[in-house]
């Protein structure tokens, strides 16, 4: 017999968004988008607008682009400014925490 | 309720301009932002101040506040005027830039307003808004899976206007070998639709706790392994915790302090599984007995070692 557990809402993990999907997902115009690949900060797979998909952390730099923008009012060069040190950061972090006496 | 200063949270006088007000938030914002600042207190602090400067930049909302008086103690006990709510009508300036997750509850009775029917003429469908949230994983749920009940405060506006905070529970599937920066989707699951259009969705950005005993870089596991000087120089199998359970690892004879260890395949689990990584580090036992003293000066005859050969006068 089957047992009959709490309605649970489905779930996903996502893989890859259009461009279309990405802007609706950081609440932004497509338009926004395009610039943050011109700049270099987004880097998708496929050749034409229409294929390009975004996979990985560029949809974690999108969401982090778009709230950097909106609260503290950087432009396309501040943000790529911003995330590439970030990440720069963070490898020094870790490199750090490697060093830390156990 | 509790009554927030938002002089205080941002670091004003009441007497201060709308420049100094400015000014302060973006120092503020700049320091706290939840991308930038690693320090778990900055969110708080962050939101603190995102919610102090939607008031104080605002003429109306600030007057509102202010009118309240100056004797507030933040996290005192609060009440609204009675008259509060027919006072007061703030024009929202854009839905752009407003949080959907809640404020304060002292925020959300005071000045969140909803407008229902204005801005959408009739019938008219829309789709509801996506949410956003995050979700905080341990790194052992990553490699077995793991159901999580997630409680998100939801601000909702009733059929009057006024806005109530609602507890809302969402149980999560936390599907094995997730990583950190990625988003589950919960379809459904955000804000509703007006009319007979759908909900939006809820999207869980994934955060690893941070654990004292292992670094993630991708899917790689890094650990630093304590090996006694007999273990280094003799070689030899050891246990060693993961956080999949367990593991053997071989260490060659003559290890070093710092020599790195690489277990493919046992990081975190994917189609593509990450490798686990140990820097070994030699740690010498406490000598506390006479038997230990005379252990090392037997070494210390014994074997010709000289740590700092290599040093230059």
């Amino acid at each position: 017999m089957k047992l009959t557990s709490a309605r649970q809402p489905p779930s996903d993990v996502i893989e890859a968004l259009t461009l279309a999907e990405l802007g609706r997902f950081c609440h932004a115009e497509t338009d926004w988008i395009i610039e943050l690949v011109e700049h270099g900060i987004l880097e998708p797979g496929g050749l034409s607008q229409i294929e390009w998909r975004f996979t990985g952390i560029n949809i974690l730099r999108a969401r982090k682009a778009r709230r950097l923008s909106q609260d503290l009012g950087l432009n396309m060069a501040g943000i790529a400014m911003v995330l590439d040190l970030l990440e720069e950061r963070d490898r020094l972090l870790h490199e750090l925490g490697m060093h830390r006496e156990v | 309720m509790e009554f927030q200063d938002y002089y205080e949270a941002l670091g004003v006088k009441r007497t201060a301009d709308a420049d100094e007000i400015k000014r302060a938030y973006r120092k503020l914002a700049r320091k706290h932002h939840p991308d930038v600042s690693k320090d778990a207190a900055s969110e708080e602090a962050f939101k603190s101040a995102g919610e102090a400067y939607d008031v104080l930049k605002d003429p109306e909302k600030r007057a509102a506040y202010d009118a309240l008086g100056a004797d507030w103690q933040s996290g005192q006990k609060f009440r609204p005027p009675p008259d509060w709510q027919s006072d007061y009508q703030f024009s929202e300036a854009g839905a752009e830039g407003v949080n959907p997750e809640a404020f304060s509850d002292f925020f959300e009775t005071l000045f969140r307003r909803g407008h229902p029917g204005s801005g959408f003429s009739g019938d008219q469908n829309l789709r509801g808004q996506d949410q956003h949230a995050r979700i905080t994983v341990d790194i052992a749920d990553v490699f077995r899976g793991a159901k999580r009940t997630l409680t998100l405060r939801v601000p909702q506006v009733d059929a009057s206007g006024h806005v109530r905070i609602r507890d809302r529970s969402v149980s999560v599937s936390i599907p094995r070998g997730i990583t950190a920066g990625q988003f589950i989707r919960l379809k459904g699951q955000g804000s509703p639709g007006l009319g007979d259009a759908p909900s939006g969705d809820l999207f869980l950005e994934v955060v690893f706790a941070a654990h004292p005993q292992f670094q993630i870089v991708g899917r790689d596991v890094h650990l630093t392994l304590p090996v006694a000087p007999w273990e280094a120089a003799l070689g030899g199998k050891i246990r060693m915790p993961t956080p999949g359970g367990s593991v053997e690892l071989k260490v060659p004879k003559n290890a070093r302090s710092g020599q790195k260890l690489r277990l493919k395949g046992r990081g975190l689990p994917g189609a593509v599984p990450g490798n686990l990584i140990a820097t070994l580090q030699i740690v010498n036992p406490p000598v506390k007995t006479e038997a230990g003293r005379e252990f090392y000066k037997k070494m210390a005859a014994e074997m010709s070692f000289d740590p700092r050969a290599e040093m230059e006068e």
